[in-house]
C-alpha cells in the first residue's frame, strides 16, 4: 500500500471525480448478477450502464451439439420464470420447420400452460416489485399464490420450475385426471385474491407517488429499443405476439391486448395486473374445452430439420421471445440464436432513469422485470 | 389520592434507608448508581432482544409465516443465539476507513440511546431522573443519535453508506421538528414538562381522550414522526435494503453491528414510551373521570403492566406501518415533513391553545 | 379556498388507501390459522408428492431380483448431459445363443437435469422416475449409481 500523506489544496486545485456506484453484480434489487454502473450526483442518477454477462453459461452454443428433442430442456434455464414459453418457442419452430401438424389437443394444453405459467411469472414479479419499493410483506403473498400454479405443474408435469414439457410434436404427458379441476379452484380462489394484491398496493397513496409519472418510456424510445412485452404496451406500442401473430390456441380464444398510454412506471405496473385477469379469462374459455384426441404426434427417432432459416416467436411474460434456427440438414442445429426479451429491456434503462433518483432507478427496473439468465443466455 | 398498592416507592425507599443507614453517603450513592446501571443494562438487553424476537414474529403473522420456530420452544432463544453470534463475529474495519470515528459512531448511538431512555418512568415510583425539563431532555438527547449515524456513514469509506448517512441527516433533522411540535401541543395541554407532572394530569383520563380531537391529530402526527425519527419502514430510507444494501451500517459486523441494531430498536422503544407517557397515560390506569367503581377496578392492574401494554399497543403499531408500506423515496420525505406535518402541527398548536384557552376539554 | 379544500382532501384521500392497506395485512395477523408455512423435515409423514414428480431416474425390480433392461443404449442416447452410462456385457442363453444384457446401468445424478427424456426413450419402461427428492449425500461419488442391482436379470418376456 502507498504512503498515506496529508495533502492540502486550495479550491482550484481540486479536482472532483464522478460518483460513480456498481450496483451489483450482488445487489438486493437487481434479482441476480446483474452489475449497473451508476454514475450519481448525490441522489441524482446521471447514467446508468449495465455491465452483462456474469451468469452467462453459452446455452446458445451448447444447443448446436443437441438434438431438437434435446434443447426445449436447455431453454427452461434461460428465462426461468417463463420456461414453458420458451419451451414452447423451440417446440414450434421445430415443428415449423418439418411441418408437423400439433394434436388440437396439445395446442390447447400448451396455451392452458402459457397462460398459467404467465400468471406465475407475474405474480413473482408483483412480490419482487413491491420488495423493491420497501413493502415486504407482498413477497409472500405473491409466492403463496404462485405456489397454487406451481403445485398444478408439478402434478401434470413432475416439475414446478424446469418443467420441460412442450416437446416438437406435442407435449410430454397427457394432462392429470385432476388438471381442470386445480385451475378452477385456481382460478376461483386467485379471482378473490387479485383484487387484495390492488388493495394492498395499486392503491396506496406512497406507492402511486412514488411510481405515477416517474421513469417515462415514450412509444418511439420502447420501438427504437425494442421493448416488447408488458413493458412495450405500457408506452403504447402494440407488441402482443399473441394478436399479431397467433401460435396454439391463441386464435380460438378471444382477449384483449392490454395497452397502456402513459409509458410509466405506474403503467407499466398496472398493466401486469391486469393481464393477470385477461390470463385467467383465456384459461376460463379453453378449460372446459380441450379436445379429445392425442397430446403428441409420434416423431421419429432422429429429427433432421430441413437445410434452411427458420424462426419462430412467442409472447412469454417480459415480451417477444424469438428462436432463430439455421439449419444445415444435420440433427444438430448449425446456429441457434434466441431472442430474449430481457436484453432488450435492460437496455433502455439508461435512458429512462437519467435525471431520476436511485430509488426510482430501482423502481425501474423492477418494473422491467428482468431475469439475468434470459440476458446473458 | 388512594394509596397504590403497586407503587415502588416504599421498596427503593427503603433499600435507600438500609444502605445509608450502615454506608457513609458517598458509598451508598456509588453503590445506588452501580444497582440502577445494572438494571437499565438488564432491561436493554433483554428487553432488546424481546423487540427482535417479537418484531420477527409480527412480522412473520402478517405475512403468513410462523417466523423462528427452531431454536427453542417457538423460537424463543432465536435472539439469543443471533446475539451470541454476533458476538463472535470478527470486526471488520474497511480499508482507508476514517478508524476513530468508525469505532466511536455505534458508541455514540447506543450511549444515546441508553441516556434518554434514564427518565422513563415504568411504574410509579420505578423512574431514576424525573426532573422538570423530562420531555425536552428527551427530545434534545435523542437527536444526538443522528451524529452517530452520520459519523458511521461518513467514515466507512462506502458509497452505499455516505448515501445511506446523508438521508438519515436529512430525515432526522427535520422530523426531530414534528416530534417536538406534537409534544409541545400536549405539553400547552398538560402546562408542565415534568413528566411525572403529565402523568399525574391523566389521573382522571388520558390526555388522548381528554384533548379530544387536536390530541389525535397530535398522537397521529407523533406516531408518523417517531417512526421516522427511528429510521424505520416506511421510512427506512437510510438502510433502504433494496437500493443501499444496508446504508449507514453496511461495512458494520459483529458486536458493532449488534449495537447499531439494539440501539434501532431502543429507539422504538423510546419512541413508544414517549407516545405512551404524553399520551396514553404512561402507568395511569385507564380512568374516566367520576365512575369511582370502574377506576377502582382499573387500579387493581399494576402499573408496570399499563405501561408494557401500552407501549406493545405503540410498537404494534409502529410494526404494522412497516410491513404493510411501500417505503417512500427521499424527496417525498421532507415533502411529507415541510408540506404537510409541520403546517399541520402548527395549526393543530393553535387549536390547543384555544381548547385550553377556553377550557373545552373533558 | 379550492386549495384548501383539496390539500385536505389529499390528506384524508391518502389516509383512507393507507388503512385499507393495513386492513389486507391486518386480516392475515388475525388469522393465524392461515398460515402457509411448512415445517420441513417433521412433516415429512404427510407431504404429499405428485406421482408424477421428477426426482431422479429408477429401475423397478420385482421380488425375483429382475429387471426390464435390456442394454438397449437408447436413454444414453436420449440424455443429453451424458448422465447415463450404460455398460453392457454379453450372456448366452439356454440354446447356447449369444446375448446383449445389462452389466452395469450407471447413472450420475449430479448431472441430471430431470428433463424426462431417458423415460421417453426407453421402449421397454425399464426406468422410471422417482419421487425422492432429497438426494444429498455426505461425498461426491455417492451421486453416482448403479441402478440394477448386483446379480438382477432380465425379465422374462421383454424384448427390445
Amino acid at each position: 500500500m502507498a504512503e498515506y500523506k496529508e495533502v492540502y489544496l486550495t479550491s482550484d486545485e481540486i479536482k472532483t471525480d464522478d460518483y460513480l456506484v456498481n450496483m451489483g453484480p450482488q445487489h438486493p434489487s437487481t434479482h441476480g448478477v446483474l452489475r449497473l454502473l451508476v454514475k450519481l450526483e448525490g441522489e441524482k442518477v446521471l447514467n446508468v450502464q449495465p455491465h452483462i454477462g456474469y451468469i452467462h453459461s453459452g446455452i446458445e452454443k451448447m444447443t448446436e451439439s443437441l438434438t431438437y428433442i434435446q434443447i426445449p430442456h436447455l431453454t427452461d434455464r434461460m428465462d426461468y420464470l417463463a420456461a414453458h414459453m420458451n419451451n414452447e418457442a423451440v417446440s414450434l419452430c421445430v415443428e415449423k420447420a418439418l411441418q408437423v401438424e400439433v394434436p388440437e389437443r396439445a395446442k390447447y394444453i400448451r396455451t392452458i400452460f402459457d397462460e398459467l405459467q404467465r400468471i406465475a411469472s407475474h405474480q413473482l414479479w408483483w412480490c419482487a416489485f413491491g420488495m423493491d419499493m420497501g413493502a415486504l410483506t407482498t413477497f409472500f403473498y405473491g409466492l403463496r399464490d404462485r405456489e397454487d400454479i406451481l403445485d398444478i405443474f408439478e402434478e401434470t408435469c413432475g416439475a414446478r420450475l424446469t418443467l420441460n414439457y412442450s416437446i416438437p410434436g406435442g407435449v410430454m404427458f397427457d394432462i392429470h385426471p385432476n388438471f381442470q379441476r386445480d385451475v378452477k379452484a385456481f382460478i376461483k380462489k386467485f379471482r378473490a385474491k387479485l383484487p387484495e394484491y390492488e388493495r394492498l398496493l395499486t392503491g396506496n397513496v406512497i406507492f402511486r407517488e412514488r411510481t405515477k409519472g416517474v421513469g417515462i418510456l415514450s412509444k418511439e424510445e420502447a420501438i427504437a429499443y425494442g421493448v416488447t412485452g408488458p413493458s412495450g404496451r405500457a408506452s403504447g406500442f402494440s407488441c402482443d405476439i399473441r394478436k399479431k401473430q397467433p401460435y396454439s390456441a391463441y386464435p380460438y380464444v378471444k382477449f384483449n391486448e392490454i395497452m397502456g398510454t402513459d409509458g410509466d412506471t405506474f403503467t407499466r405496473y398496472h398493466l401486469r395486473i391486469l393481464e393477470m385477469f385477461e390470463s385467467m379469462d383465456i384459461i376460463e374459455q379453453l378449460i372446459d374445452n380441450i379436445p379429445e384426441g392425442d397430446y403428441a404426434v409420434k416423431m421419429k427417432g432422429v429429427t433432421k430439420l430441413p437445410e434452411g432459416e427458420y424462426y419462430q416467436r412467442v409472447e412469454t411474460g417480459r415480451g417477444e421471445f424469438g428462436v432463430y434456427v439455421i439449419s444445415d440438414g444435420k440433427k444438430n442445429p448449425y446456429r441457434m440464436k434466441f431472442r430474449s426479451p430481457g436484453f432488450s429491456n435492460l437496455f433502455a434503462i439508461n435512458n429512462i432513469a437519467k435525471g431520476w433518483k436511485i430509488a426510482d432507478l430501482v423502481a425501474i427496473m423492477g418494473t422491467f422485470d428482468l431475469v439475468i439468465p434470459d440476458i446473458d443466455r | 389520592m388512594a394509596f397504590n398498592i403497586y407503587d415502588f416507592t416504599p421498596l427503593t425507599k427503603s433499600i435507600h434507608d438500609s444502605l445509608s443507614a450502615s454506608l457513609s453517603p458517598t458509598a451508598t450513592l456509588a453503590i445506588e448508581w452501580t444497582i440502577v446501571g445494572v438494571l437499565y443494562l438488564l432491561f436493554v438487553a433483554v428487553f432488546g432482544l424481546f423487540l427482535v424476537y417479537a418484531e420477527r414474529k409480527v412480522c412473520a403473522a402478517f405475512q403468513q409465516r410462523l417466523g423462528p420456530m427452531r431454536v427453542g420452544p417457538w423460537g424463543l432463544l432465536q435472539t439469543i443465539a443471533d446475539f451470541i453470534k454476533l458476538l463472535m463475529k470478527e470486526l471488520i474495519t474497511p480499508k482507508r476507513a476514517d478508524k476513530l470515528l468508525y469505532n466511536l459512531a455505534p458508541f455514540i448511538v447506543i450511549i444515546v440511546a441508553f441516556v434518554s431512555i434514564s427518565v422513563i418512568p415504568f411504574a410509579p415510583g420505578l423512574v431514576s431522573f424525573d426532573f422538570d425539563i423530562g420531555v425536552f431532555f428527551v427530545t434534545s438527547v435523542s437527536s444526538i443519535g443522528v451524529i452517530g449515524v452520520l459519523l458511521a456513514g461518513w467514515s466507512s469509506n462506502n458509497k452505499y453508506s455516505l448515501i445511506g448517512a446523508m438521508r438519515s441527516g436529512a430525515q432526522i433533522v427535520s422530523y426531530e421538528l414534528s416530534v417536538g411540535l406534537a409534544l409541545i401541543t400536549m405539553i400547552v395541554f398538560a402546562g408542565t414538562m415534568q413528566i411525572s407532572g403529565i402523568i399525574e394530569g391523566q389521573r382522571d383520563m388520558w390526555f388522548i381522550f381528554k384533548g379530544h380531537i387536536p390530541a389525535v391529530i397530535a398522537f397521529i402526527v407523533f406516531v408518523i414522526a417517531g417512526t421516522a425519527e427511528t429510521n424505520r419502514g416506511p421510512f427506512d430510507l437510510a438502510e433502504a435494503e433494496s437500493e443501499l444494501t444496508a446504508g449507514f451500517h453496511t461495512e458494520y459486523s459483529g458486536i458493532k453491528f449488534a449495537f447499531f441494531f439494539l440501539a434501532e430498536y431502543i429507539n422504538l422503544f423510546i419512541v413508544a414510551a414517549m407516545a405512551t407517557i404524553v399520551f396514553l397515560g404512561g402507568w395511569m390506569p385507564l380512568h374516566f373521570g367520576e365512575f369511582e367503581a370502574f377506576n377502582n377496578v382499573m387500579d387493581l392492574i399494576p402499573g408496570l403492566f399499563w405501561f408494557f401494554m401500552k407501549v406493545f399497543f405503540v410498537i404494534f403499531l409502529m410494526m404494522w406501518f412497516k410491513w404493510t408500506f411501500p417505503r417512500l423515496r427521499v424527496d417525498q420525505i421532507l415533502n411529507l415533513e415541510w408540506k404537510y406535518l409541520l403546517p399541520i402541527n402548527l395549526m393543530n398548536i393553535i387549536l390547543m391553545t384555544l381548547v385550553v384557552l377556553f377550557g373545552l376539554h373533558f | 379556498m379550492k386549495s384548501i379544500i383539496k390539500y385536505f382532501g389529499e390528506i384524508i384521500g391518502g389516509f383512507i388507501t393507507l388503512l385499507t392497506g393495513m386492513k389486507v395485512t391486518a386480516r392475515y395477523f388475525f388469522t393465524p390459522w392461515n398460515n402457509v408455512t411448512q415445517q420441513y423435515p417433521e412433516n415429512r409423514a404427510t407431504l404429499k408428492i405428485a406421482e408424477r414428480f421428477r426426482g431422479e431416474v429408477i429401475m423397478p425390480h420385482n421380488e425375483n431380483n429382475e429387471h426390464r433392461c435390456t442394454a438397449c443404449g437408447l436413454c444414453e442416447l436420449a440424455c443429453p448431459n451424458g448422465s447415463i452410462e450404460i455398460i453392457s456385457k454379453s450372456v448366452f442363453n439356454e440354446e447356447g445363443k449369444k446375448k446383449r444384457a445389462i452389466d452395469k446401468h450407471i447413472y450420475h445424478l449430479g448431472m441430471c437435469t430431470f428433463c424426462n427424456l431417458c423415460i421417453r426413450a426407453c421402449p421397454t419402461t425399464a426406468i422410471v422416475m422417482g419421487q425422492n427428492f432429497e438426494h444429498t449425500v455426505w461425498d461426491r461419488s455417492e451421486l453416482t449409481k448403479v441402478l440394477n442391482k448386483p446379480g438382477s436379470q432380465l425379465m422374462e418376456g421383454v424384448k427390445e
